[in-house]
């Protein structure tokens, strides 16, 4: 062992070549390496959605804006969805849980360390293949380019006598390719999760992270599949003149609807359960706390992923199903709501009573829980389908939706890089940079979210490129875009935070935060193999066990 | 595996109800009752090579390389006559009955969902007959039976998807 590390030292102080180092990142099937892969292909992305938000709120900011033409508009609210979701959100959780499931359950990789590097391969070639669009969509028929069919592509938009052009078979293979890439990790996940706990690691010592993001590759394996049968079918319908979707043949777009959504919900979840992840380590630990409650926090989990696959129609109150049906997909969507609420009330029964550090990852994550309680009463709401009827397809559901996924995810997300940053790149952030973001980044977020609820209220639609003045809406929508701008410049602060803490930060040392869980044993970055030796677990909280041998916590568990 | 298998599930249901929801929903001809005839010879051709890979997979734990090879070798050539006879069937549908993807609904789900299982079934065949050609210049031994047993527990489970689909497109949906 002596010996090996030796060689290492040796190699790593000599400084390979830039090419090398590009060729080391290239090849890599290290888990740790893919996972920091997704990460900045993720930030990336990130930008490029953040890019066309700008965009959409410029041309929104007072009534008879022409910024830009309805038909780029139409572009921009597709790519900013479809960017956000499979090329920003899932490459970041993936990323997380790639870099953390190993080395939190005391594993020198994944199960599968090639496959892992295939499937982050393609869901980058898909990125690459949706962009390309911009310059290859027009086909030969000159008509459009980039997709511009919405990010759900509801049928018969999606056909060739209204997608002309490739632009739509872009957003289709890119999806595709992206999709196959996410099961391929979803499986890898699982199966290291199941097979490769060290030793005294049984299922009930699992650190609540490896739990969440077991269920949540449990959600992508059996969501992520209709979706890609979706997509093959339109293309079947696109490029061999089939009618699935073909409504003058028989066929029904409201199939298409319950595809997509039968994909689309559990999505959301596959989004906030590794959320849910993050806010349960680093909760606990900056209350000076064990987590509350963490065998209901598990199955409350496992009820969340189980009822999630059963809700996707409260997206299509406004279609007409039966009434039968509408009650079935109220009362599930809202049974949702017990669970959720059982882990908020978790969360806040850790935080009481403990010593609490308003350190950078913890500000993010009490956020998370005010505005994930926020998002998920307005979701309460909209699963009226009464309600719904009203407010489906207007900016009230915007709002919604955005409280969901930038006031719970995202949030938790920066949570979660300010607190693994040390492990990962082996230096301390700036904390106040690091604060200088969380209140830039919250003013701006209630400025645009808060606000956006208003005019959907008042009867603004979602997707409409311009609107008339006088209605009520101007205001909002003038709010709701300065809004935009103090989240752009705080993400700047963030990136701005990350580089200079990369190479000037102060070095972070192994276990900066008196952490309790696995990854703070290992070196800050950890080292290919990233456990000298296997370690031995008998609680849930090892580090703890080992820094307080008088009162280790396998005396109560 | 399990979870590989599990997530193509997902893909077939999905065909699988594609396929129900539109039975008898097509706007013209030809109608399933009036070209279909239920494969029987196939689906016990296909049926069959299940019980062939696990013989072979049985053979080769208890190190009866021999015995491995011939079952494998039987597997592979069931599932050959499988899609030959597939192939034919269709070529009688495009040419005879002139059903094609393109026709109406039926001929949509009918070709996309016994398209995919064909799909699914030639790869399987691909990769049974790799193990073949090793198995033949004597590479097989007994500690590779857990891979092959993995490549069973797909074959099988491709054969369970032909379960499904003739129950659906040969019986209920005529
Ligand atoms: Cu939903």
């Amino acid at each position: 062992m002596s010996a090996a590390r030796a060689t290492v030292a040796v190699v790593r102080s000599e400084r390979a070549p830039l090419v090398d180092t590009l060729h080391e990142w290239v090849t890599t099937v290290d888990h740790k390496r893919l996972g920091i892969l997704y990460i900045i292909y993720a930030l990336l992305f990130l930008a490029f959605g953040g890019i066309e938000a700008i965009i959409i709120r410029i041309q929104l900011i007072r009534p008879h804006n022409t910024f830009v033409s309805p038909q780029v508009f139409n572009r921009m609210f597709t790519m900013h969805g479809t960017t956000m979701i499979f090329f920003a959100a899932m490459p970041l959780v993936f990323g997380f849980a790639n870099y953390l499931v190993p080395l939190m359950i005391g594993a020198r990789d994944t199960a599968f360390p090639r496959l892992n590097a295939f499937s982050f391969w393609l869901t980058a070639f898909g990125g690459l293949l949706l962009y390309f669009s911009f310059l290859g969509g027009n086909g030969l028929y000159g008509a459009g380019n980039a997709p511009d069919v919405g990010w759900f592509a509801y049928a018969p938009l999606t056909s060739r006598t209204f997608s002309p052009g490739h632009s739509t078979d872009f957003w289709i293979l890119a999806l595709l390719l992206s999709g196959i890439g996410s099961m391929g990790t979803a499986i890898n996940i699982a199966a290291t999760v199941l097979c490769m706990r060290c030793p005294g690691m049984t299922l009930g010592k699992m650190p609540l992270l490896a739990w969440l993001n077991f269920t949540m590759a449990g959600l992508v394996i059996l969501s992520m599949s209709p979706l890609t049968a979706a997509q093959l079918m339109l293309l079947v319908d696109r490029y061999l003149g089939g009618h699935f979707f073909d409504v003058q043949a028989g066929g029904s777009a409201v199939l298409w609807m319950h595809f997509f959504w039968i994909f689309g919900h559990p999505e959301v979840y596959v989004l906030a359960i590794p959320a849910f992840a993050f806010a349960s380590e680093i909760i606990p630990v900056f209350s000076r706390k064990p987590i509350f409650g963490y065998p209901v926090m598990v199955a409350a989990t496992l009820a969340i992923g189980f009822i999630s696959m059963s809700v996707w129609a409260h997206h299509m109150f406004t279609v007409g199903m039966t009434s039968a049906g509408n009650t079935f997909f109220v009362l599930s969507t809202m049974a949702i709501a017990v669970p959720t609420g059982i882990k908020i009330f978790n969360w806040l029964a850790t935080i009481w009573g403990g010593k609490v550090q308003y350190r950078t990852p913890m500000l993010f994550c009490v956020a998370f829980l005010f505005q994930f309680l926020i998002a998920g009463l307005t979701g309460i709401m909209l699963a009226a389908a009464p309600f719904d009827w009203q407010l489906s397809g207007s900016y009230f559901v915007v709002a919604h939706f955005h409280y969901v996924i930038v006031g719970g995810i995202l949030f938790t997300i920066f949570g979660a890089f300010y607190y693994w940053f040390p492990k990962m790149s082996g230096r301390m952030y700036n904390e106040a940079l690091g604060k200088v973001h969380f209140w830039l980044f919250t003013a701006g977020f209630h400025l645009t979210f808060d606000f956006m609820h208003v005019p959907g209220v008042l009867g603004m639609p979602r997707r409409i490129y311009t609107y008339e003045p006088g209605r009520g809406w101007d205001i909002w929508n003038l709010v709701i875009t300065i809004g935009v701008l103090f989240q752009a410049v705080a993400t700047l602060v963030f990136l701005g935070n990350l580089l200079w803490s990369k190479l000037w930060g102060k070095v972070a040392g192994s276990d900066p935060w008196d952490g309790w869980t696995l990854e703070w044993s290992t070196a800050s970055p950890p080292p290919a193999y990233n456990f000298p030796s296997l370690p031995e677990v008998r609680s849930r909280r090892p580090l703890w066990d080992l820094k307080h041998p008088e009162d280790p916590d396998w005396h109560y568990e | 595996m399990y979870f590989l298998i599990a997530a193509e599930a997902a893909i077939f249901t999905i065909f699988v109800v594609a396929y129900i929801f539109y039975v008898g929903k097509s706007a013209t001809g030809p109608q399933p009752a009036a070209v279909l005839h239920a494969p029987l010879f196939l689906t016990a051709c296909l049926l069959s090579s299940s019980l062939t890979t696990h013989l072979a997979v049985r053979g080769l734990r208890s190190r009866n390389v021999r015995r491995f090879t011939w079952w494998w070798c039987g597997t592979v050539i069931l599932g050959g006559i499988f899609v030959a006879g597939t192939a034919r069937e269709w070529r009688h549908l495009v040419y005879q009955d002139g059903l094609t993807i393109q026709t109406n609904l039926f001929g949509t789900t009918y070709y996309s969902l016994v398209g995919l299982h064909a799909f699914h079934v030639i790869a399987g065949l691909l990769a049974l007959a790799v193990v073949l050609v090793f198995a033949i210049r004597g590479d097989v031994r007994q500690e590779h039976s857990a891979r092959t047993e993995v490549l069973s527990m797909y074959w099988h489970f491709v054969d369970a998807v032909w379960v499904v689909i003739f129950t659906v497109v040969y019986l209920i949906g005529r």
